[in-house]
């Protein structure tokens, strides 16, 4: 449990806290950061310009968005690899229902429905029936992708009104477009869910344990299951944010979004295995990965490498920490056995 | 009644129903499409499931042990396009060597993934994750956005894909089809015989125990991701004789026919259960699905993947529910037996 109370514990440790976490992961993902933006505004003069830095963050955002409820999601011990294809299959509904001309309003409205049922067909069976999420959501991942094509079957549909296009491009408050603003809505709301609320309290204890869970009265099927809920309905969310930016949608739309947005999550220093991580870590490896996408794109390297980049990262953002551990422990076994060698009360040390 | 209780396990239930399904798949669509049961249906579903097959051979020894390859599209595109580009450039390599190009790069690609999944304790689903796109990136950037086409490969390529055998009647069975039919029969001979077959099967019911009972589970793990990374090689070779014009998107999303396949063959996600004659039934139903679908007007063929997700779904879904029952009664039922066989 100490290792997953990742809260601030009260005032007065507040500074102290904060040294000992920018030693920690999250203060390598900040020094990495740092160096990041440091290399990319070599690289452009304007690249720290409130104009540049919007325009990152709304290339982005829909993946920003869905990675925050991905973190509840893996820091409860499962995962949801259909989030893309839910993006895919909302933003293929409403398009669908806008070229049969009805109202937008509510092809919006059941573009977020058909999240949501997603949500909770992917939730009945993890919560109820007890299968791997990990296997529910790939099916899911397939299948949901599948019926989006079903929808348009390779047609694009775009042409939507002029205030929908607004949404995603035009500055909203200050600089601020819609969807930056929806997102940092969701980022603060996120955040005091997990980290201050008795359900992310629930969050943690069950990634850490699912029988202690049950055992101590925590509801674990009602909590999964309105996880799972949720992810559909940010995840159409998403979808339909990113058809209003891009002002088409097709059956491929946010195929392939997975790899960033698990990669965003396990990166910021959420355990694979549950109980482990903040929102904090997740909100700068968002930024670190931004920002070397950005860099990559400024000397000319191909969406294709920045891909296998990401890729590359996803695999060392959870190697290096097992290998670090791994040392960790072979250095403490090492420093054991030279006291015990050397101290003849060995039961006396720490 | 015992001794019929011995033949008919679960799984082997299992394996019947896949074949009824199958049968009944095939005469369903015989009724749909015209011209069904010709020689050239059977052909095009035959190299179909040929190449499935193979792959989901190596993607069976992986799901044995409790772990997952989804990275296998990747590495039959590069196999297919890497050995491609080298028969256009050098043809005179012998076809020996072409094979053994092809099975050695993909048994490299797959050591990268066991070493990361075995010793870097990394969950198998990320590590294929990540190198899905890594060797699709690595694909794009060697191309040069450039593709193989047939007029520059060797002769021997193209005629590799026409020859027979042997034939029943219409029905040509090609040398890819016999390959694919042989990896099987060999694999499933390993996972009944050998010792390495059986310690699979003990790592994947239970990862711990297999551990404390002294096996290298590590190693063990380390040589089912190689293993499948090498019939993935093979299979980018197949891939290669079948198509001959390879561009670099070649058997993207190949990897969820592939476990559409094991999945419904019966291969436990859960690890420690499943059979190479249960995963090529799986190849088999999907790639009959797959080439009919595209021949049947009254669906698009954009259903194929909303059927595949549904259907691994309901392999799952039935696995976790009949086939657990089912067990259950045939251990309760011999456990009732036990004391009556003891008194005679």
């Amino acid at each position: 449990m100490a290792r997953s109370a990742t809260s601030p514990a009260g005032g007065r440790n507040l500074l102290l806290g904060a040294w000992e976490r920018l030693k920690s992961w999250e203060g390598l993902l900040l020094g990495v950061l740092v160096v990041i933006v440091i290399i990319n505004s070599l690289q452009a003069p304007a690249y720290l310009s409130i104009r540049n830095q919007m325009n990152l963050l709304q290339l982005f955002i829909e993946k920003l968005i869905v990675a925050l409820i991905m973190t509840f999601l893996i820091i409860n011990g499962e995962i949801d690899l259909s989030v893309c294809s839910v993006m895919g299959l909302a933003a293929c509904t409403f398009a669908r229902l806008y070229e049969l001309r009805v109202p937008i309003e509510a092809a919006l409205l059941i573009g977020l429905a058909v999240g949501i049922a997603c949500g909770l067909f992917n939730g009945f069976w993890i919560a109820y029936v007890g299968l791997p999420s990990l296997i529910v959501t790939l099916a899911g991942m397939i299948g949901y992708r599948g019926l989006a094509y079903v929808l348009l079957e390779g047609r694009s549909v775009g042409y939507y009104p002029e205030w929908l296009n607004r949404l995603g491009q035009q500055p909203f408050i200050g600089p601020f477009p819609l969807v930056v603003v929806i997102f940092f809505v969701l980022l603060v709301g996120a955040i005091i869910v997990l980290q201050y609320s008795a359900f992310g309290r629930y969050v943690y204890v069950i990634g850490n344990s699912r029988e202690v869970a049950r055992y101590s009265g925590v509801k674990v099927r009602r909590v999964k299951m309105a996880l799972f809920i949720v992810s559909g309905l940010v995840s159409a969310l998403a979808g339909l944010l990113y058809a209003a930016r891009l002002g088409a949608v097709r059956g491929s739309t946010a195929e392939g979004f997975e790899l960033d947005i698990i990669t965003m999550v396990l990166m910021g220093g959420v355990s694979m295995y549950g109980g482990i991580g903040s929102l904090y870590g997740v909100l700068l490896s968002m930024l670190v990965i931004l920002n070397i996408r950005n860099g990559m794109s400024l000397v000319n390297l191909t969406g294709h490498v920045q891909t296998g980049v990401i890729g590359v990262l996803l695999i060392l953002s959870v190697l290096v920490p097992n290998l670090a551990r791994n040392i960790q422990a072979i250095l403490n076994r090492r420093r054991m056995s030279h006291l015990a060698g050397t101290l003849p009360e060995a039961q006396e040390l720490p | 009644m015992s001794a019929l209780r011995r033949y008919f396990r679960p799984e082997q239930v299992r394996e019947l129903v896949l074949v009824v399904l199958i049968v009944a798949l095939a005469l369903f669509f015989g009724t749909q499409i015209q011209d069904y049961y010709t020689g050239r249906t059977f052909l095009r579903i035959s190299t179909s499931i040929a190449i499935i097959a193979t792959v989901a051979v190596g993607e069976t020894l992986v799901v044995l042990t409790r772990n997952l390859d989804i990275s296998v599209g990747s590495m039959v595109g590069f196999t297919a396009y890497f050995v491609g580009t080298q028969l256009m450039r050098h043809n005179d390599i012998a076809p020996l060597v072409a094979v053994l190009m092809a099975i050695g790069i993909g048994a490299a690609m797959g050591l990268l993934n066991g070493i990361s999944v075995a010793y870097g304790k990394v969950p198998s689903i990320l590590v294929t994750l990540g190198t899905l796109a890594i060797y699709r990136t690595i694909l794009v950037e060697y191309s040069g956005a450039k593709t193989v086409v047939a007029n520059l490969l060797p002769q021997w390529v193209l005629d590799l894909s026409s020859m027979n055998v042997f034939s029943i009647g219409e029905l040509d069975f090609r040398l890819l089809v016999g390959l694919a039919l042989a990896v099987v029969v060999l694999f499933q001979l390993i996972l009944t015989y050998l010792p390495y077959g059986r310690h699979l099967y003990a790592i994947g019911s239970n990862p711990d125990a297999a551990r404390v009972a002294g096996f290298l589970s590590q190693r063990i793990v380390l040589v089912a991701f190689v293993l499948c990374g090498a019939l993935c090689g093979l299979a980018g070779f197949m891939f290669l004789a079948r198509f001959s014009n390879i561009t670099v998107v070649a058997a993207q999303g190949m990897e969820m026919e592939v476990l559409a396949a094991v999945v419904v063959g019966g291969v436990s996600i859960f690890g420690g259960s499943g059979t190479m004659i249960g995963a090529l039934l799986g190849a088999a139903m999907i790639g009959l699905i797959d080439q009919s679908l595209i021949r049947w007007l009254v669906i698009s063929e954009f259903w194929r993947r909303a059927l595949l997700g549904l259907l691994i779904l309901l392999a799952v879904e039935g696995d976790a529910v009949i086939i657990n029952r089912l067990r259950s009664l045939w251990v309760r039922s011999e456990l009732q037996m036990a004391p009556k066989q003891e008194s005679q």
